[in-house]
């Protein structure tokens, strides 16, 4: 247990690490790159002067460290500093703008991965066990459809017959912090539906790969050759080793969800993180940008490092490397 | 015929029978096609054909109003209009032309540079290896529409930016790949034969160690134009990619989104436009990756 300790906190030292090497790109991308937001937020006609005290006002006067450690402080302590968007007296810190989206996204990936998860894994395990049947063949040809479509083009599908054809569920997403459960999960229906379909697909493929490729292995052979029933070679030889590919599938997966969000929210004007971010690249208001990219880029980092936890624990040869 | 077996003649090589010319196996290969391959080839050559020559396919001009808004389907105009009184079907033929174009553009940047760095990382090793794995390493550590939005927001969305800056994200993969495949190459005793020869840096990347790695690239190359034709129209789904009034198949969907509302279903023309192309690529890829394998049935 001690060797698995030393592995997790090593694991999630680098993982601090990474994301505090890419809090430094996305912060310092802002200073190195030629961009004129400045007028795009003030407009063509902005004297200097005015410029001048906007950047005053905002703190893009100070120099560039010294902005990146009040930034990075703040963030660490829980504050993203303050939107463009704020005029005069009136302060619209990034944070509040960010929360209640947050929850709202938050509600929307739980939502679409409760269903995607145990669905991908039975229909991915079912294809590599019947694997060149014609449900392999139809299941593979309607993910591979599926992975192949931009998420909008699903999302329209849906909404085309599940809210305008037959309006079972709503088109526009719309929620808001009062709206009861009930109501929520009718209105985040077809959002959810949209990623579960791109997930799903994505992650029935990978549980096939994974399976098939351990079905193949020697000692499956042998312990059919001794005559072991099917289902105790899935139940017990099986499957203790396949839980680290599998848990990595889910892991990359729930991942991938993060950009699929982005899309998904746009298309219903659900009332999440990935449609702030939208507006507020559109609006050029870069620190909302920042603070989004921050939590979306910990978000997948996290997972992924969740991924590699896992594999490594249930897998001794990897908690002892030579 | 000469008396000496061993002796081999003119006439001997006049009566072998005549070398397959390349494209007489191309197309024995094309007919033992699987019946997925041929459908994918022959959706990528439609829409090649439709993107070159999209002025003389398209009944009206790219950016002409028209006709009223929102027209419907079939008389002058097969598939109506869109919200501003453009002919939908002409937009959808020079939306071949732009949006392919950019994509493969991009991809074709993507590889040049992913390529190059890759190659140079192998062959040079050492430190330069280090620094570009790391630097690769935390670039792939954000997801790439999310690092993507944050470029855009500070350069702001225009052709030029958005082709520069998938290109560079995506080459993350491409470096991976191709220094994956070179390393196999770069130990091999033909690359250290002419590297005793004295020949240039150069010289070994492209004409030693890329010549026996292009199958695999080339294979990759249409998944990544997938995956970055993917990305691109999702940026200019968002608004943020390709500027109108350019036509685009991710804008064309945005434009249009609205009328799904009353059961119309225009806007799903350019998604699926989208979607058939990559559904087909992928056919095609995974047709030539069996071929180049051996592997057979």
């Amino acid at each position: 247990m001690n060797a698995l300790l030393r592995m997790v906190l090593k694991r999630l030292g680098l993982g601090v690490i990474t994301l505090f090497v890419v809090s430094l790109i996305i912060f310092s991308a802002v200073t190195m790159l030629p961009g004129d937001f400045t007028k795009a937020m003030l407009g063509q006609s902005a004297t200097p002067d005015t410029v001048a005290a906007w950047q005053k006002e905002v703190g893009l006067d100070r120099p560039p460290v010294e902005r990146y450690i009040h930034w990075i402080g703040g963030v660490v302590r829980g504050d993203f500093g303050v939107s463009f968007a704020s005029k005069g007296g009136q302060q619209r810190t990034v944070v509040s703008l960010i929360a209640p989206r947050l929850e709202n996204t938050f509600f929307l990936a739980s939502f679409a991965a409760i269903i995607a998860v145990p669905l991908a894994l039975v229909l991915g395990l079912l294809a590599a066990l019947y694997r060149y049947s014609l449900y392999d063949r139809i299941v593979n040809l309607l993910a591979l459809t599926a992975v192949s479509s931009p998420e909008f083009f699903l999302a329209y599908i849906l909404m085309l017959f599940l809210a305008v054809k037959f309006p079972i569920f709503y088109s526009l997403g719309t929620v808001s912090a009062t709206t009861p459960l009930d109501e929520r999960l009718l209105r985040a229906a077809l959002p959810a539906l949209t990623l579960v379909l791109v997930i799903v697909a994505q992650m029935m493929r990978m549980t096939r790969a994974a399976v098939i490729n351990l079905l193949s292995s020697p000692y499956i052979e042998m312990a059919r050759l001794k005559g072991a029933s099917p289902r105790d070679i899935v139940l017990h030889h099986a499957l203790p080793n396949a839980w680290a590919p599998i848990a990595t599938v889910i892991a990359l997966n729930l991942a991938y969800l993060i950009v699929g969000v982005v899309v998904v929210e746009v298309v219903f004007v659900y009332p999440g993180i990935g449609q702030l971010m939208v507006d507020a690249v559109s609006k050029r208001d870069i620190p909302v940008v920042q603070g989004c990219a921050i939590i979306f880029a910990a978000t997948y980092i996290l997972l992924n490092l969740l991924a590699d936890i896992v594999s490594i624990a249930t897998n001794p040869r990897l908690l002892h490397p030579r | 015929m000469s008396a000496d077996p061993a002796v081999i003649t003119s006439a001997d090589v006049a009566s072998l029978p005549p070398r397959k010319r390349w494209w007489e196996t191309a197309l024995r290969e094309l007919r033992r096609a699987p019946i997925t391959a041929k459908f994918g080839l022959l959706a990528v050559v439609t829409y090649m054909l439709c993107g070159v020559f999209a002025p003389w396919v398209a009944p009206y001009p790219e950016n002409e109003l028209v006709g009223p808004l929102y027209a419907p389907w079939g008389g002058q105009f097969l598939l109506g209009t869109d919200q501003l009184g453009r002919d939908m079907l002409s937009r959808l033929v020079f939306g071949a032309r732009n949006t392919i174009g950019i994509a493969v553009l991009t991809t074709a940047v993507s590889f040049f540079l992913g390529g190059m760095l890759g190659l140079l990382a192998t062959v040079l090793g050492g430190w330069v290896d280090q620094l570009l794995g790391r630097a690769v390493d935390v670039l792939m550590a954000i997801p790439q529409l999310i690092f993507a939005l944050v470029l855009l927001s500070i350069v702001g969305p225009s052709m030029i930016n958005l082709i520069l800056i998938i290109a560079v994200l995506d080459s993350t993969r491409v470096f991976r790949l191709t220094r994956a495949v070179a390393m196999n190459v770069v130990v091999l005793d033909f690359v250290e034969a002419a590297k005793l020869q004295g020949e240039k840096l150069g010289w070994i990347m492209a004409r030693e160690i890329l010549p026996n790695i292009l199958p695999p690239l080339a294979a990759e190359f249409g998944l990544r134009f997938c995956f970055v034709f993917l990305t691109i129209s999702a940026l200019s789904f968002l608004g943020l990619g390709i500027q109108p009034p350019t036509a685009d198949w991710g804008s064309m969907v945005r434009e249009n989104a609205t009328l799904i509302n009353y059961g119309n279903i225009t806007p799903l023309l350019p998604a699926g436009a989208i979607a058939l192309l990559t559904v087909a690529v992928n056919f095609v890829v995974d047709w030539f990756l069996h071929k180049t394998s051996g592997l057979k049935e």
